[in-house]
């Protein structure tokens, strides 16, 4: 296995060589950074190019620049790295690292979003083979194959931002609007669920009314202009959440997760109380993490509890269930910095931005409207990321959990006598799990990719800005230490994939043979 | 009652399995492919829209033939060429106060006058140019960047594919480390970097340039076919019979190989049409004079709230084009799958129940 990944680590450094070469090569003879030189008319032109040249070692053929280019690289391993300069007098490593966590927060928010929605929507469209919910799933996926990332942004930006601000400026929600949505949630629910023709109907008209209501009671709570989430609501998602990540991960039938997940949701609810002064307070990131302890040594101690035997399982969905209403928590805390964010003059009521990374706050701001304002940046380009890279995780999880559900040992777990749950949840899931990791890991350079155009789009300063920069000023040395940066990034994903791989399934043993 | 439910099954499985034999008896591979695409509701769509989208697009302009001085015109069918700068519609004749707004009059009964083109339906750009006639000539160069991409790619990598897989050893050690060199750095900076240079040059060398880095993804597939492929008895089976390694190669094994060849070739296809448009979008791709779609929307893209039309029109192109690929590839993937089963309608799924039914008595 060790030394599996140094072989690895190894061929990893040929390729990076390789391909470095290989850019370097095609963007140096293709790249004239004196041309604009040449055809200026200012006096002491001679001059200039000649220290340009000099500078350059634009004296020197491309191959023999790499390899000048390659001896500061490979100080990487004597402790002393030189990734050379940009066309500004900075170092290269210096402009990269701070790009690196605008272009990470941006990405991981994505992936992440993309990842959950399209896994658990592929395999509802998988379990629902030839419904109408299933081509419906389809026929959207490929839509969103098919969209140009910055056309959708254009569209995002005009109607979610701008349109959206208006709107919450007086949030009244209008009747023709509450039964249009509520008609799209109906038909969404009745035909995911699915059934004889009279449950269809049953759950249209339950999720209609249940839809209705609540559109009308945000609206006339002005719940938008003024969002809380509250000890009871808490209260109330707390036990859902309970209930659904019971139901997912072991059962209802399993009392003993019941339980202890309910029992979560109180000491959630009641930990709410003390945590409000905790996360006021001068030190909140202090408070955040308090927090997440507190829950977890209680899931962990409630389960003790309740289970005598097979405590895995049930430790398991507590702990999970304690992650997510730490998360409520949380949210709860940046609606209450909602008000002070919407009316402060640097936003001025127009929440959902549309450019930039975050406010340039002129007066002094509290920590929660920091995040919050984070928050409402990110909302744009990653819906923009999340569309277009969800569409691949639904079609590959339904075409993968497809393959697995017709395999002979689903028919043996469901002729042993599973419930349904069990045999997707466990036997099926599980295994399509293991492709779908390494799609998962393997699409971060993908992604990456996509982001370079949403940061145009949405002018983030990030990897992508570099990139840009870099290819419109000639800028060899940034241009060079981005592709190394992406390349070494995409390699490791790689690598990392293979490892998961073989970790998720014992059958393949990595290194082996050969 | 569950045992009664599973002979039913039993007995469902095996009269489905007695129709598709049926189906297919004394049928070719081909046709069997053939026949599965053609029954593709969304796939069969997809090809008659995209030809009348082709048909419709390289038809609309005139086309010139020859010298630059005295061409030979075939005419199209649109009034305009992309080039032509008639009088900029503004004021009276618009009725929003927008400058060049569009024509085009969709909705047929409500508002009197029924369905019309007009004299610029799609509208006009800033300096007058007809915009639906600089959108067919964007969606002839993004069509065209698209075949070539295509053809390029499929080309060589198949070849090179094929080549590591049959040879193995250095030969494919070589290539493959090849394709990693170019695999490792994402597509949009490879294609950036090239389009940033050879953009100028116009739409059909670039996507020449383009099409030598983007066929390293189909050529991993066809060696792995070839590497589980070469192994078969068929192949045994030619060599002794005296076949050289060229004619295994190309009339043993890459037939075999066909299917995931052209499914990943379309979907490569669809890949390149985003890819020229993000490029053109970023600034490395097409670049005016030549007009592509990403272009078109790349200028355009501010103008949204003024004139939305300029911005609208490109896009419905290219999402079409996209979609219809997309779904052809789909098609053709459940089509040459030989596990892929229809799904079987009411009547025949009563027939086959009958049918076993029958035989069981019998």
């Amino acid at each position: 296995m060790f030394s599996y990944v140094l072989r690895r680590l190894g061929a990893l450094i040929v390729i990076l060589f390789g391909s470095s070469f290989l850019l370097y090569n095609l963007s140096a003879i293709s790249t004239d950074p004196l041309a604009d030189l040449r055809l200026s008319d200012a006096q002491n032109r001679d001059y200039l190019i000649q220290a340009l040249t000099r500078e350059l070692r634009l004296d020197l053929p491309p191959p023999l620049r790499y390899f000048i280019w390659l001896r500061g690289v490979l100080g990487v391993f004597v402790g002393n790295p030189n990734f050379g300069l940009t066309r500004e007098q900075q170092p290269v490593v210096e402009a990269i690292v701070d790009a690196i966590p605008t272009t990470i927060r941006l990405v991981a928010v994505a992936t992440i979003v993309a990842i959950v929605l399209g896994i658990a929507l592929g395999i509802t469209s998988a379990l629902r083979q030839y419904s109408r919910f299933d081509y419906g799933m389809t026929f959207f996926a490929f839509l969103l194959f098919s969209l140009p990332i910055f056309w959708v942004a254009v569209l995002l930006k005009q109607y979610l931002a701008i349109d959206f601000n208006d709107f919450l400026v007086n949030a009244k929600i209008s009747p023709p609007w509450i039964i249009g949505l509520s008609t799209v949630t109906g038909f969404f629910w009745a035909t995911m669920i699915s059934g004889s023709r009279k449950r269809v109907l049953t759950i249209f008209a339950g999720a209609f009314l249940a839809n209705s209501i609540f559109l009308s009671f945000i609206s006339a709570t002005e719940w938008l202009s003024y969002p809380r989430l509250g000890p009871i609501a808490i209260a109330i998602l707390g036990v859902g959440i309970a209930i659904g990540v019971t139901y997912l991960s072991v059962g209802l039938s399993d009392r003993n997760a019941v339980k202890s997940t309910l029992c979560m949701a109180l000491i959630g609810t009641i930990l709410y109380f003390p945590a409000q002064t905790l996360l006021d307070s001068s030190r909140p990131r202090v408070g955040i993490l308090l927090l997440l302890i507190a829950l977890l040594i209680s899931g962990v101690a409630v389960s003790f509890l309740f289970s005598r035997i097979d405590r895995g399982p049930v430790i398991r969905t507590s702990i999970i269930t304690s992650v997510l209403i730490w998360g409520l928590i949380l949210i709860d805390q940046m609606m209450q910095a909602w008000r002070p964010f919407v009316e402060s003059d640097d936003v001025n009521y127009r929440p959902v931005a549309t450019i930039g990374q975050s406010t340039i706050w002129l007066s002094d701001v509290s920590f929660w409207v920091r995040v919050l304002d984070f928050a409402m940046h990110l909302v744009l380009p990653t819906l923009a990321l999340t569309l277009i890279s969800f569409a691949g995780y639904v079609r590959f999880s339904r075409g993968t959990l497809l393959d697995v559900l017709n395999q002979d040992y689903i028919r043996t777990a469901r002729a042993k006598g599973l419930t349904e749950r069990t045999v997707v949840m466990r036997h099926a899931f599980r295994n399509t799990m293991i492709p779908l990791t390494t799609i998962m890991v393997g699409d971060v350079a993908g992604i990456v990719g996509g982001a370079i155009i949403t940061e145009r789009v949405f002018a983030w300063q990030g990897m992508g800005t570099l990139f840009n920069k870099a290819i419109n000023s000639f800028d060899l040395n940034l241009l060079m230490g981005v592709i190394l940066f992406l390349s070494t990034l995409a390699i490791l994903a790689n690598l990392i994939a293979d490892l998961l791989y073989s970790a998720l399934d014992p059958r393949i043993r990595v290194g082996a043979g050969k | 009652m569950a045992k009664q439910q599973q002979s039913e099954q039993v007995i469902k499985d095996s009269g489905e399995n007695a129709i598709f034999n049926k189906e297919t008896e004394g049928l070719s591979q081909g046709q069997i492919v053939l026949r599965r695409f053609i029954r593709h509701r969304a796939a069969m769509i997809s090809v008659v829209v995209l030809f009348t989208l082709i048909i419709v697009v390289y038809t609309a302009l005139d086309w010139r033939i020859g010298d630059e001085e005295d061409p030979f015109i075939i005419p199209g069918w649109w009034r305009y060429g992309f080039e032509d700068m008639p009088e900029l519609r503004y004021g009276a004749d618009c009725v929003d106060g927008s400058v060049g707004c569009p024509t085009i009059d969709a909705i047929p009964f409500f508002d009197g006058d029924g369905v019309s083109l007009g004299e610029h339906p799609f509208g006009q750009d800033d300096i007058g140019r007809d915009y639906l006639a600089l959108v067919m000539r964007g969606a002839q160069r993004s069509l065209l960047v698209m075949f070539i991409i295509g053809a390029i790619a499929a080309t060589l990598g198949t070849v090179i594919g094929s080549i590591a897989g049959y040879f193995r050893g250095w030969v494919d050690a070589i290539l493959m480390r090849l394709v990693d060199f170019i695999i490792t750095v994402p597509v949009i900076i490879i294609g950036s970097v090239i389009g940033f240079h050879f953009g100028n040059k116009g739409a059909a060398f670039l996507a020449l340039l383009l099409g030598l880095f983007s066929w390293t993804g189909l050529s991993r597939l066809v060696r792995g076919e070839f590497l589980t492929l070469r192994e078969r008895e068929f192949v045994d089976a030619s060599r002794v019979a005296g076949a050289s390694n060229r004619r295994i190669i190309f009339k043993h094994i890459l037939p075999n190989a066909v299917g995931v060849i052209i499914v990943s070739v379309t979907l490569l296809m669809s890949g390149a049409i985003l890819l020229e448009t993000a490029l053109s979008y970023l600034g490395f791709g097409v670049t005016s004079p030549d007009v592509s779609l990403g272009l078109l929307i790349s200028n355009y893209q501010d103008a949204f709230t003024t004139r939305p039309w300029l911005f609208w029109y490109p896009g419905l192109f290219i999402i079409v084009i996209a979609l219809c690929i997309n779904f052809i590839g789909d098609g053709l993937r459940d089509a040459f799958d030989p596990r892929q089963r229809r799904r079987l309608s009411r009547k025949e799924k009563a027939n086959a129940r009958a049918m076993q039914s029958r035989s069981e008595l019998a």
